[in-house]
Formats: C-alpha cells, structure tokens, sequence
C-alpha cells in the first residue's frame, strides 16, 4: 500500500507536470497495449524493426552524441553482432538465446579493437576512419564466399520465437531495458565525463580523467548495444538472411546517424524519437510511392533539419518547457512561476 | 599487367585526383565536408549521356552540363547548406540527404538500368610501345588540364589568394576584407565544375548507373584525410595512391575486384596509425 501511494505521488509530482515526461509514459504504455489492437503481421513487423533499429541509434548517440567520438562505420557493429549470430545460428545450429550474447560479445570486441587504434585520431580523421571498417568487413565477407555466404548472405537461421507477438514483447523488452540501462549511465558521472570529453577533451584530461579508458569503454557498450540489436535483428523475423548489401552496407552506417541527428544529438530520447519518426514514415512511403519515397524521405530530412537544425525533439521541448533561471528546473512552458523555486518564469529574456 | 596498371591506375588517379582537389578545396574553405560532392559527379556523367543520346554537339554538351551542375550546387549550398554550416553534424546529413535526392531524381527520370555513353574518339595509340586507349588517353589529358588550371587559379590569381586565406584562416580573411561566405559559394561552384568535369570525363569508360557515387565518395573521403584534411598537394597524393592500390590489387590479387576497396581503406588505416594527421595534415589541427 506504502510503494502504491508513493507510486501515485511520484506520478504526480515527477511526471505529469511535465509534458515531455508525460509523452514519454504514453508512448511506453501504447507500445506495450499494441498487440490489444491489431495483430496485423506487417504493422507489428515493422514495429520489431523500429524497435531494435531504436537501439541501435541510441547507441550512436552515446559514442557519437554523448563522447563526440562521431563514428561513421557503426554498421560494423550492427553487422558483426549480426554476422557472429547468424554464423552461429546457421553453422552450428545453436539456439539464439546461445548466439544472441555470443553475437553482442563479438561487436563489443569489435568496439575494443576499432576504438584502440582510433584513440588518437580527431574528429574528421575519426570520422573518416570508421568509415572504412564495415567496408573492409564487406570486402572478406565477399572474399570469402564458402565460409560467409558471399554476396547472397546467411540464411537458415533459427527464429526467436514461434509468434509474431511473443517475438514483438521480447524485442520490445530488451530494447526498452537497454534503453534504461543506458539512460541512467549517461545521467551518471559517466555521463558526465562522455559530455566533458565531448566539449574538450584535453580539459577533461587536465581535471584528472583518465580519457583513453573511458572512451573505451564508449566504444564497448556503443558495439555492445548496437551488437545486441545486429544480433537481435539477424534473428527476427524482419531479416531472414543476414547479407552484407544490408547489414554492412554505407547506408546502414548512415542511417544511425540520421535518425539521431533528426532527432536531436546527445539526448537519449532524440535517436528514439528520429527511429520511430523517420522509420515507419520510410516504410509507409514505400507502400504509398515506392517509386518516390527516397526523394520524398531526403527532401522532408533536409527540409527538418533546415529549419530545426537541433533536431525535432529538441526542438519541440524547448517549445513545450521551459528551464527555470535560477534553479534550472524545467518547467511546462505555461507556468508562470517555477514549480521548485517560485521564480518567475515569464520574465526571462528571450534566448 | 604492368603497362594495364599502369594505365589504368593514372586514369583512375586523375579522377580521383580531381574529386579530391575539389571536395579538399570545400572542406578547407567552407569547412564543409560535402558527402553530396561525387553525386554531382554522378548526375553530371548522366548529363552528358542526356545530352549526347539527344545528339547535342559535344563541346555544347560539355558546357551545359557543367554550367547546369554548378548552378545548382551552388543553389544547394546557400539554400540548405549555408543555414546550418555551424553544425557539423547538422551539414553531414544535410549533405548526404542532397546525395540521395540526386540520385532519386537520377533516378525518377532515367531509371535504374545502367547507361552507356559513346566514346569520344575510338582506337588505340601506341605510347612507348603500350597501347592506350584514345578515349583514357581524353580523360587523362582533361584531368591533368584541369588540375594545371585549378593550380593556376589558385596560385596565380587573386581569387586563388583569397581562397587560400579563406582557408587557412577564416576569421582573420574576413577581417581583412575578403567575403568569406562569396569565397565559399565560388568554392563550391569551382569544386562542383571539377567533380562535373571528372563525370563526364569518366563517362564514356565507366558504367553510368544512379549508385556510381558511392565508391568513388569513400576513395575521395579517404584520399583527402590520408593526405591531410586542408592539405591541396595531400589530397593530390592521397588520391594517387588509393588509385593505385585500387587497381593493383584488382590485377594482382585473385578474387581482387571485391577486395580493392578494402585494401585502399586498409592502408588509409595504416597510415593513421604512424601519421594520425595524414600525410600532410598539420599536427595542430584544433588551433586551425
């Protein structure tokens, strides 16, 4: 009764008087009552995909966003969680709960052994450098076309689940723990430190941080996490062959990178947002006008970010509440005093 | 094999060579990296394979397609680029939502079925005893051209000298009096005409397709970080060398066609582990 009541209170007093928190439950809540709707197949398909593709750009954002260590080639992670699991899979026939953590593990090494020799290397040069691994990756996996597949992929890899929707529950499940998960690194010192490296990382080294471990460690859990969904993803029902054209490809590097900067960098609700924005609309568009629907999807990416070059979510919060002046509480931006402090709001100068 | 090395690496060296200078001379000035910049190579290769199926004479198709391509990536840059120059990672997206743009509208009016464009001059030379392509021998001469008249631009002009204030210095170029944003935008025209003229050099030799940008986008990216983001003479050899590389391997290693581009990046890698600035990058980079 205790844990009920402080739940009720914490509800009131924490999350419905801000908007963006509010919006936060109800998207939480109507992904979890979604199979009550409809079971339609392709919709919930394309929700699995969404939801791992989430993950995924969450963790550019934490190497990219949060650390600044902006990697172009994060396809490599996707595709080497997807590839380890899916050889795995197809080779040895272990069940996925086997490959999935081995698939994981092998991107997260994959993180260790690319971020190693790009310690020393600078934003662009940084940049440019990952660019080359997935394609380098491609390039063996081509090479060797008895051992990987080739050009036509992996198949034969065993399903998560039987079902459509106990698949939907475990993919949502783990990427919304993940999502936790990583939601409270980076509102930790942690977090702190990846943001600080971010801004200067000789400041950051000058205050005693140790920059090379925890830019590691940046690398690890962005491969570990983007591992888990490549993994994941090679698994579902989405993807029933794992072939470099996909998984490895230029665009699958880029598109982690879109989704977030759409949605706003450095945040961990902006890559989700920009996924769940930019994915199904993608989707649709491709039933609509297939014919068109990369003109229209590059031209509504560039016309966004022309006018909300922060990212939508971003953008929207700050249309939606406002940081108080004195205390730094955020505010619904209707209230005309701050809700911790009681300074007044409205006569703030404009930013 | 040696002379087809040999040959083929200088062809692919000068159209590396020239993607390179332009996209190099972009970022130095403008401080833009332009993932849009081989699209326009690849929408300028279409051009000419447009204006020469509906039988325009060829230096009439040469000039309209590489006045058209620079008209609109200038119009490109100041209408979406220029806004949100600030933000790096704003500009790599906006750049490579133009690439796909163009390739869409490639691909919306010529489809997706590769294009073949006649070549110029057919028929074979003999150059110490190696036969060459007259249609190579066309593209190499026009790279090397073109390169020689950026050069010269560049070092012997006025404009040259405020393009090459404007990029070692933005701040203080703007001070003394040089429109640092007029520069850019003659940047980028200069730039794009490059990568026009090395599309539709490449044009009658390569396969014309709508995804013929992506390559050469990785080989460009990397030759101008391996020779040194800002360094002009870096990215010239960056380029020769991943041209090179490139083509060796296609001729020496078995199985090599699909390796080629892995080993170009791998030695880009190399590199980076002994010169983490590129060949001629400067090692202060930050201060710049």
């Amino acid at each position: 009764m205790y844990y009920v009541r402080y739940l009720v209170r914490y509800l009131q007093n924490e999350v419905l008087v801000l908007p963006s928190r509010v919006i936060v439950l109800v998207f939480v809540a109507s992904l979890l009552a979604f199979p009550l709707l409809t079971q339609d197949p392709n919709i919930l398909r394309t929700l699995i995909v969404t939801a791992l593709f989430s993950l995924y750009a969450v963790s550019w954002d934490l190497l990219s966003g949060y650390t600044g260590q902006v990697s172009l080639g994060h396809a490599l992670f996707f595709g080497s969680g997807a590839y380890a699991s899916a050889l795995l899979s197809s080779h040895l026939s272990l069940p996925p709960y086997a490959t999935v953590p081995a698939g994981a593990a092998v991107a997260t090494a994959a993180g260790l052994l690319v971020g190693l020799p790009c310690l020393r290397l600078r934003k662009h040069y940084l940049a440019l450098a990952t660019l080359a691994f997935p394609i380098m990756l491609t390039g063996f996996v081509l090479a060797f076309p008895g051992f990987s597949g080739g050009e036509g992929g992996v198949w034969r890899i065993a399903r998560l689940t039987s079902t459509r929707v106990a698949e939907y529950y475990l993919i949502l499940g783990v990427a919304l723990g993940a999502v936790v998960v990583l939601w409270r690194v980076v509102e930790s010192r942690v977090g702190l430190i990846f943001h600080a490296i971010r801004e200067d990382e000789t400041a950051a080294r000058a205050l005693g941080i140790n920059t090379v471990r925890y830019k590691l460690l940046a690398f690890a859990l962005s491969g570990l996490t983007a591992g888990a969904a490549g993994a994941l993803y090679a698994h579902s029902s989405a993807a029933r062959i794992v072939a470099p054209g996909v998984v490895l490809s230029l665009f699958m590097s880029f598109q982690p990178v879109i989704w977030t900067i759409f949605g706003g960098a450095a945040t961990i609700y902006g890559p989700i947002t920009g996924v769940f924005v930019l994915y199904p609309l993608l989707d649709t568009l491709n039933v609509v006008i297939p014919k068109y629907r990369m003109l229209v999807f590059a031209l509504l990416v560039l016309l966004i970010l022309r006018f909300m070059p922060q990212g939508i979510s971003t953008w929207i919060r700050d249309a939606i509440e406002r940081v108080c002046p004195s205390c730094r509480v955020r505010n619904i931006a209707t209230r005309r005093a701050c809700r911790a402090c009681g300074a007044p709001l409205q006569a703030q100068s404009p930013r | 094999m040696v002379a087809n090395i040999l040959v083929n690496g200088l062809v692919y060296s000068g159209v590396y060579a020239m993607l390179a200078l332009g996209f190099g001379l972009v970022f130095g000035v403008g401080r833009v990296l332009n993932l849009a910049h081989t699209a326009f190579y690849m929408v300028a290769a279409y051009g000419i394979f447009h204006f020469a199926s509906t039988g325009f004479a060829m230096p009439l198709a040469v000039l309209l397609t590489s006045l058209g391509i620079v008209a609109v990536g200038v119009a490109v840059y100041k209408l979406v680029i220029e806004p949100v120059r600030e933000m790096e990672a704003t500009v790599l997206i906006a750049t490579l939502a133009v690439a796909v743009l163009l390739q869409e509208v490639v691909l919306v009016f010529f489809g997706n079925e590769p294009r073949h464009v006649p070549p110029a001059l057919t028929g074979f030379t003999q150059v110490v005893g190696v036969r060459v392509g007259n249609q190579e021998m066309v593209t190499l001469i026009v790279a090397v051209l073109s390169l020689i008249g950026a050069w010269f631009l560049l070092s012997r002009t006025k404009l040259g000298l405020a393009i090459r204030a404007a990029a070692q210095d933005r701040e203080v170029a703007n001070l003394m009096g040089i429109n640092v944003n007029l520069v850019t935008a003659v940047v980028m025209g200069l730039g794009l005409l490059l990568a026009a003229l090395a599309g539709i050099a490449v044009a009658p030799l390569f396969t014309v397709e709508p995804g013929m940008w992506m390559n050469p986008l990785v080989i460009v990216l990397a030759a101008v970080v391996l020779g040194g983001l800002g360094s002009l003479k870096g990215s010239l050899i960056g380029a020769v060398i991943l041209a090179f590389a490139e083509v060796s391997v296609v001729f020496l290693v078995p199985g090599g066609s699909y390796l080629r581009t892995a080993i170009a990046l791998l030695i880009m890698v190399c590199v980076f582990f002994i010169r983490p600035e590129g060949l001629y990058g400067s090692s202060i980079a930050e201060e710049r």
